[in-house]
């Protein structure tokens, strides 16, 4: 009995250090990712590259998204609103749940889904097949050019995702609400521009957004540069880019919102 | 795929991004209506705030002319000091009222102004005394319902 | 076999008692080479005995645990990062499957170090890269992507790759693993041209005996992790040494074992039953 306690406790021990290691050179990766942006960012034409693929080819999956979000919850929100005689508030649900948590936590789930798995599996066979090996001995930094670009375009291109997400979504809250319901529109729009504040509330979205952003593509280079190079290294790194990643959005979320909307 | 192509396409991706946080910013937001403006500081003490928040609209005559910017208890007379950022665009003059209203019957707090007809104008931090407290639906209703016993009471010993 | 040693007096690189572990498990010990310029060396050796690490310690992405590894005169281990990409810009590599960039052209394959290294106007690395590609026969594959070639022309692409920035110093790994007779012997007769041309000094690791004997120069032989016997290639194809004999001459046992080294004779494995360690947690 002993023996199995003090086998689990070593299991847990060796869990958590493997997980604290992995966080530190995660953090050395990302230190040195930053110091060679260099060449990602002179150069930019590297990064308007990738960001056509992790953005653009991101587009149609967030906005289709955002629509069909706003519209379910101009759906929800007018069904509970209207209980209370209230549904030309209907604008100021949509609008703040989209704007303040929606927007940049589900376009951040979808982009890390979308763009981050494929940097990570693009990372990894270019690791797998010695790619990365090839650019080395060619004198060229790959971390300064195969993974800082794709981590700048994925940090530019999410809190652009997001507002898009929360505007599709404000326009699907008012087809439904308006076009469908027959919501009032006037109110709909007057008592969202009246409870929506750009700083408090358009400005801290963004600022979320772009840590997801940061924290998704940073997950993302760094498990395809981590990544064993072997198909199933390659293909468990893309789980891990698409699971930590949701995980570390979720937490950052709570840890952001209550920093900001607390008052 | 050319590299003439997936400029175009970072372009228009980059241009409908940019265009929907502006969207976000005039049409969704109050960037067009409050903000950026210069604004001047009033005070007023108030018996009860009920629900009143920070940010809460201050209207007259239903137009948002500013919003509140702090609320805080004076520990000397007991009551409620509201401090508002008002538009400088709009200057009211020293008698004005102010009171507590409700949007509809459960709607969010503001502060309504009722305008006087002094000649002389609020200033930048004035402090106005002439307040009316919320209403507080609670006391209203236990009012009335007192009011409808004492009456019934009253009725009954009439007859 | 020592008085054939090529010694000129300045060898291109040179190894040093070189040791070289990983995980605390030795990979290389006591290797001493020397490869001369102008001169194509193979280092043979069955999978797994080292080679490539050799050519990685030579490149500097692996640093010996002891010794010295000296390239033009430069200890490649104990150069900064500025002065080993400097090195690395006078070396062309060979990766084992080519390794060529998979979202990149032909064309801007071969054009991506000049591109990355020097400020040459583009048509002038247009005319550069038609050189290459025409050297190695495929100055029709500029337009397609690597996944668009087969086996052989991508392995030849990846020569003109590496050769692009015509090197002092070119390093195959495995260059003809994989490839069917026809291409093997045009690869193989690419390097022995390329060098001599190019007057460069190559490195070959391979364990393919029969088509390197026939370009290279001098050779290496390397069984876990050590020299075991070197010399020219007529001396390899007539040594005696059993080692030797049975790699050259493909046979299935001698020196080195069929069986992987176990502890438990077969008899007692068959009898006994798991042992003790092969419990199930």
């Amino acid at each position: 009995m002993v023996s199995v306690g003090r086998r689990i406790l070593q299991a847990l021990g060796r869990r958590v250090t493997d997980r604290l290691w992995r966080l530190g050179f995660g953090s050395r990766f990302l230190l040195a990712t930053l110091l060679h942006s260099g060449t990602a960012l002179q150069r930019f034409q590297l990064t308007i590259r990738e960001i056509y693929f992790t953005g653009v080819l991101s587009l149609i999956i967030i906005l289709v998204s955002g629509l069909f979000v706003g519209m379910v919850l101009g759906l929800q929100g007018y069904d509970t609103l209207q209980r209370y005689g209230s549904s030309e508030a209907l604008g100021v649900l949509v609008a703040l749940s989209l704007v303040r948590e929606l927007g940049p936590v589900v376009s951040a789930l979808l982009f890390a889904s979308r763009a981050g798995s494929a940097i990570t599996a693009e990372i990894g066979l270019m690791k797998a097949t010695e790619q990365l090996s090839a650019m080395e001995m060619m004198a060229v930094n790959p971390i300064a050019r195969v993974v800082a670009p794709r981590f700048w375009a994925g940090v530019i291109s999410m809190p652009l995702l997001a507002a898009l997400f929360s505007a599709m979504g404000i326009f699907g809250g008012y087809l439904v609400g308006v076009q469908l319901i027959g919501v009032d529109e006037g109110s709909f729009w007057s008592q969202m521009q009246a409870s929506v504040d750009f700083r408090e509330d358009i400005i801290n979205g963004v600022i979320k957004s772009f840590v997801f952003g940061v924290i998704v593509s940073w997950i993302a280079v760094f498990e395809g540069y981590d990544s064993d190079p072997t198909a199933e290294g390659v293909s468990g790194a893309t789980t891990r880019t698409v699971v930590n990643s949701s995980l570390a959005i979720l937490f950052a979320d709570f840890i952001l919102t209550a920093f900001m909307f607390r008052g | 795929m050319n590299r003439a192509t997936i400029d175009l396409w970072v372009g228009i991706f980059v241009a409908i991004g940019l265009f929907s946080l502006l969207f976000l910013a005039l049409k969704v937001g109050n960037l067009s209506s409050s903000s950026g403006g210069e604004t001047y500081r009033l005070e007023a003490e108030f018996d009860n705030i009920g629900g009143l928040k920070v940010r809460a609209p201050v209207k007259s005559a239903g137009v948002v002319v500013g919003r509140v910017s702090d609320i805080h208890f004076d520990p000397e007379s007991y009551r409620a000091v509201v401090a508002m950022k008002l538009d400088t665009r709009y200057k009211f003059p020293r008698d004005t009222s102010l009171t507590i209203n409700t949007s509809g019957l459960l709607g969010e707090q503001y502060i309504g102004f009722e305008v006087g007809g002094d000649p002389e104008m609020l200033k930048d931090g004035s402090k106005i005394k002439k307040t009316q407290s919320a209403v507080v639906l609670e006391k209203l209703i236990s009012q009335f319902m007192f009011n409808k016993a004492a009456d019934g009471d009253s009725g009954d010993g009439k007859k | 076999m020592e008085a054939a040693s090529p010694n000129p007096p300045d060898p291109l690189i040179r190894l040093t008692d070189v040791n070289f572990s990983y995980d605390r498990r030795p990979i290389l010990t006591g290797i001493n080479m020397s490869i001369p310029r102008g001169k194509v060396v193979a280092i043979m050796g069955l999978s797994g005995c080292g080679k490539t690490t050799t050519l990685r310690l030579i490149g500097g992405q692996l640093k010996p645990s002891s010794g010295e590894v000296m390239v033009d005169g430069k200890v490649v281990h104990a150069l900064d990062s500025d002065g080993l990409y400097e090195l690395r810009r006078r070396m062309g590599m060979l990766f084992q499957f080519g390794a060529l960039f998979t979202d990149m052209s032909v064309f801007d394959n071969i054009a991506f170090q000049m591109r990355e290294h020097t400020d040459l106007p583009e048509e002038l690395i247009h005319d550069m890269v038609m050189m290459k590609l025409h050297a190695v026969g495929l100055r029709g594959t500029a337009n397609l992507m690597p996944s668009e070639l087969s086996g052989g022309m991508a392995r030849r692409v990846a020569l003109a790759r590496a050769v692009a920035l015509d090197p002092m110093l070119i390093m195959y790994d495995e260059p003809f693993a994989g490839l069917d007779p026809i291409s093997l012997s045009i690869v193989g007769e690419l390097i022995r041209k390329l060098n001599d041309a190019l007057g460069t000094s190559s490195i070959v690791v391979t364990h393919d005996v029969q088509e390197s004997l026939k370009i290279v120069d001098y050779v290496y032989f390397v069984s876990a992790g050590k020299i075991v016997a070197e010399g020219t290639a007529e001396e390899i194809k007539h040594s005696t040494e059993p080692y030797v004999h049975q790699f050259v001459w493909g046979e299935p046992d001698g020196p080195v074992n069929f069986h992987y080294p176990t502890t438990r004779p077969y008899g007692e494995e068959m009898s006994s039953g798991p042992s003790k360690k092969q419990v199930w947690w």
